[in-house]
């Protein structure tokens, strides 16, 4: 590790049509202002023009990428200066723009993934009154995220890093007449804010250490830091990480995110928005390798979250839940990925490009379901949709295929690889994601069985039907994403594109032969889809959840009493604290300021009486002035 | 020192009844009896011109300026000698006694010269020389306070005035207003009953009796009333008015009813 | 003769004038003390005047006088003229401007 060269970032002008490259956010985000600023003149074009915005900056990504393609291999790191920001003595910050190969993939996926669901929308809000808004909010969303990737210095970062929030917010509070909803958002934005604490004291450090926040001036000093000072920037930044990517243990806020309309969740909770955390640590590579205890925490969380997402996932009824569920432990995968250092970072991009297309099929594809089944999201409702729903079926069979990592799949190449890298560092890391693939294995099989197939358990007024054209196209692309992600990794193109910005890992010879790895973890996969198949495909699944379960069960369905330990371990201590606090404040702070106050106005209400009125009491104390004037004249002349 | 071994003590006596004697009159009496003690000591003092002002000035003009003023403004509770404020006169003893203490101990630590004596000053006479001071090394104090005496001449005028803001009333409007008072409230339209009239004495502090015998309170001064020197009728004299009344009955019984009725309708 | 006893005196009777000052409530009866005070002080001056063998003592006292005489007419007026309102002539009913 000590020989490893960290990659600086140095940006360089680029020309031509990378010039464009602050279209990319300025789209959408104009987008977001017509739509938000012009009310309801523009409800009739209103999610055409989000669309628009939406594949107007996929084009330029796409053109951006292309451009960034044709370049030499150690001149892809393009800046792009807008204008300063602050200046303040010596703290300089620009708005600038970096585009990398990092970022261009994320740009692409955003973008990308980001029209598919636009358009997905336009049929899935149909029948929304607010949906002009909706698509407001959508393009404010990827404005924002763009800023994010997109940004070249940790403070430009932030502005992204709160405009997701913002945005991720609103859309989970998008429905907010629903109370669950308004609580569900509430609930995300308090739980981002403990990340974003830990994000904005990160930045903080950052510039105390290093006098700049710049990705530049930073990775260029990082060696020189110490060591103590790099954890501590590398545990805050992994705080941050936590909050936005619902890592453990700031998790509990992303199953209640399911509030907001399926799209959203597709997008934000699942393709793009909770990756940021990754994003971020992968980004973030120059402190990480400085600092060992960081890494291993990263490491730490990662395995936590991918194995309480798994087990939450194998309890939850409702279908987007589980999704929630997986989603949370797919991003464990790609935070042990980005734990795992340079051998890692391009795996776990890769596979958060993998899960982006995946798992967005398979939210779009459960909000078709939905859509089928009037908005029914309990599982033990479905059953034997195969038929009603052919399109929907297939596409989410693609996903499913995919996320079990079914060879082939775009799935397999991507958690693969990182289970193989996990081995490689430490065997305890990697049968724990290992367990963890067998789970999902299990999870997702049992959602497909109860969704899909087995007998029909639907209500009796729901007459399923397939999703209109404008539903079912992208998740037609989506499916074909999820089978043809794995061509990324065709000849370690992913590897080599990224290593000019995440470094080359030494390479060294794995303990067991990869494929013998793979053999294994595919047997586990197929142990977890046979078990799937055995305890539900065979047996009859009541329409009601049984009660009389196993504490493990009842644990998993409490999301394994996350809030409540949320509750026991902040919640209720802080607001003891404040009640306490306030105590104090009420008794002793106000009690001594207006105590002063009573005893002054006390005080001067009983010399007021002295002025009573009466000449003669005046007289009286002139007389006793009088006599004091004449005792001090008798004892100045004795 | 005589002549001040005799007054001193009378002074301080009169001075010291001040205090306790209930009636104002009484305490302008004993004021006069201390500045005529006072004008005496003066004349001891070699001092003939503050002898002759003390006694013209002092007790002849302000305080028979005093006198004028308390007849005016006659008697009430003022004149009581109880106290209202609460402490007060404990603290005012006290305090006084205090004070006479702290000016006799001090006076009596000072060492004093011998006594020079007025025999060269006022050689030529008290009056010339007290004059040649005030013209020549007092001139400006001296013009000063006659400005100050012409200021309180015409400062006393103002506040004494009183401005009539009505016409005057004359004979009709005060019969007219009698009259409306008598509809109105009914007011006895008549005179007040004079005092005596109905009873043995017919002096101003002898309240008139109303034809049932009892004492009218209408027909004495309110003055009176409030020193409290009102003489009662007394029983006799009652019975005395009643035996009169009956053996005049035959002759006058007709107008005395008419004017009894009239009499308690004013009441 | 000595100063002492004038001297003492004098003090004795200023101390009964402002006890009277005081304890009277009749606003006549205090104006009164005032004159007494003022009579003390008088007689103070006068025996100055003896001891030190000047007149500038007496001519003090006669100021003293004749302040004293504007004063009494002044503050006469005044009373009547409270009493004219408040048909009452004790200091303690004027008492108003109070807390």
């Amino acid at each position: 590790m000590t020989t490893l060269q960290i990659p600086v970032v140095t940006p360089v002008d680029g020309g031509g049509v990378l010039s464009l490259l602050w279209l990319v956010i300025a789209l959408p985000l104009a987008g977001a202002a017509i739509l938000l600023l012009g009310g309801r003149r523009t409800n009739a074009w209103g999610h055409l023009l989000g669309t628009a915005t939406a594949l107007g900056s996929f084009l330029i990504g796409l053109l951006t990428f292309l451009s960034l393609l044709g370049r030499d291999e150690g001149d892809r790191s393009i800046g792009q200066h807008l204008f300063t920001w602050i200046q303040v003595g010596h703290f300089d910050v620009g708005m600038d723009l970096l585009l990398d190969p990092l970022s261009a993939l994320f740009v692409l996926l955003i973008t990308g993934v980001g029209s598919l669901i636009h358009i997905y929308s336009i049929g899935y809000m149909e029948h929304d009154d607010r949906r002009r808004r909706f698509f407001g909010y959508l393009n404010l969303f990827i404005a924002a995220m763009l800023t994010l990737v997109l940004a070249a210095d940790y403070l430009v970062l932030f502005l992204g890093w709160e405009g997701v929030g913002l945005a991720s917010y609103l859309l989970i509070g998008f429905w907010q007449h629903k109370p669950t909803a308004a609580a569900a958002a509430k609930k995300a934005f308090v739980m981002n804010r403990v990340g974003d604490l830990g994000l904005s004291l990160a930045i903080m450090l950052i510039f105390v250490t290093f006098g700049t926040t710049s990705f530049a001036g930073v990775s260029a000093a990082a060696g020189g830091a110490s060591e103590a000072t790099l954890n501590a920037i590398g545990l805050l930044l992994l705080l941050g990480a936590c909050g936005k990517s619902a890592q453990f243990p700031l998790q509990a806020w992303l199953l209640d995110a399911m509030e907001g309309p399926t799209p959203v969740s597709a997008l934000i909770h699942a393709a793009t928005m909770v990756t940021a955390g990754v994003y971020l640590i992968t980004r973030s590579n120059f402190i990480y390798e400085g600092a060992a205890l960081a890494q291993t925490t990263v490491v730490a969380i990662a395995v936590i979250t991918l194995l309480w997402g798994a087990i939450i996932g194998c309890a939850k009824d409702d279908i987007k839940k589980v999704l929630a569920g997986s989603t949370m432990s797919q991003i464990g995968y790609m935070m042990l990925g980005a734990g795992l250092g340079p051998a890692g970072y391009a795996f776990a991009i890769f596979h958060l490009l993998t899960h982006g297309f995946f798992k967005a099929n398979m939210f779009l594809g459960a909000g078709s379901v939905m859509h089928a089944m009037d908005d029914e999201v309990d599982m033990r409702h479905y059953g034997a949709l195969q038929k009603a729903v052919p399109i929907t079926f297939l596409t989410f069979a693609m996903g499913y295929l995919a996320i079990i990592g079914f060879p082939g799949f775009a799935g397999f190449w991507s958690k693969d690889k990182i289970i193989e890298t996990a081995f490689d560092q430490n065997p305890w890391i990697g049968v724990a994601a290992i367990i963890g693939a067998g789970i999902t294995a299990f999870y997702m099989t049992r959602l497909m069985l109860m969704t899909f197939f087995t007998e029909s358990r639907w209500s009796d007024d729901v007459h399923p039907h397939e999703s209109p054209k404008v539903m079912t196209v992208p998740l037609i692309v989506l499916a074909a994403l999820s089978v043809l992600g794995g061509f990324l990794l065709l000849g370690n193109w992913i590897v080599d594109w990224l290593s000019p910005v995440v470094g080359v890992a030494e390479h060294h010879e794995p303990a067991i032969p990869a494929l013998a790895m793979t053999a294994i973890v595919v047997i586990v996969v197929a142990a977890g889809v046979a078990l799937a198949w055995f305890t539900i495909g065979r047996t009859q699944v009541p329409r009601e959840a049984p009660q009389d379960v196993s504490p493990f069960t009842r644990a998993a369905r409490a999301d394994l009493y996350g809030d409540a330990i949320n509750e026991g371990l902040v919640i209720r201590p802080v607001g003891n604290l404040v009640t306490g606090l306030m105590a104090i404040d009420h008794t002793i702070i106000d009690g001594a300021v207006e105590g002063q106050a009573a005893g002054m106005g006390g005080l001067a209400g009983a010399l007021r009486k002295v002025q009573n009125g009466f000449v003669r009491s005046y007289a009286l104390s002139i007389l006793a002035g009088a006599i004091l004037v004449a005792l001090a004249m008798l004892v100045v002349n004795l | 020192m005589t002549v001040f071994w005799i007054l001193a003590p009378i002074m301080v006596l009169a001075a010291l009844c001040i205090l306790f004697v209930r009636k104002a009159v009484h305490a302008a009496l004993l004021l006069a009896v201390v500045m005529m003690s006072l004008a005496m000591l003066y004349a001891s003092l070699d001092a003939p011109f503050l002898f002759a002002v003390q006694i013209i000035v002092y007790t002849g003009a302000i305080l028979m300026l005093f006198l004028f003023v308390l007849m005016l403004v006659g008697v009430d509770a003022s004149d009581s000698v109880v106290e209202t404020i609460r402490g007060q006169r404990l603290l005012a003893t006290v305090l006084g006694l205090v004070f006479g203490a702290t000016l006799v101990i001090g006076l009596s630590q000072v060492t004093w010269g011998t006594v020079v004596g007025l025999d060269e000053a006022n050689a030529g006479g008290n009056v010339p020389a007290l004059a040649n001071l005030l013209f020549s090394k007092y001139i400006f104090a001296f013009e000063a306070t006659s400005a100050l005496l012409i200021t309180a001449a015409v400062g006393a005028m103002v506040l004494a005035h009183r401005e009539k803001l009505t016409p005057k009333e004359k004979q009709p409007e005060a019969a007219a207003r009698r009259m409306r008072e008598y509809a109105e409230t009914g007011r006895h339209p008549g005179p007040l009953p004079a005092p005596g009239v109905f009873a043995r004495h017919n002096a101003v502090d002898t309240p008139a009796l109303l034809p049932d015998g009892s004492p009218s309170q209408e027909s004495i001064s309110r003055v009176l009333a409030a020193r409290g020197t009102i003489r009662s009728a007394s029983v006799d004299d009652v019975d005395d008015v009643q035996r009169q009344l009956s053996a005049t009955e035959s002759s006058e019984s007709s107008e005395s009813s008419d004017r009894a009725d009239e009499q308690e309708d004013g009441q | 003769m000595s100063t002492e006893p004038y001297i003492l005196l004098s003090a004795i009777l200023f101390t009964i004038g402002s006890v009277g000052v005081l304890v009277r409530r009749n606003a006549i009866v205090v104006f009164m003390c005032i004159e007494l005070m003022l009579n003390a002080s008088n007689l103070a001056l006068v025996t100055f005047a003896k001891a030190n063998g000047n007149l500038d003592g007496q001519i003090a006292a006669f100021f003293v006088m004749v302040v004293a005489a504007a004063e009494v007419v002044v503050g006469l007026a005044i009373i009547m003229t409270i009493f004219r309102t408040r048909r009452s002539a004790s200091v303690d009913d004027a008492s108003l401007l109070k807390y």
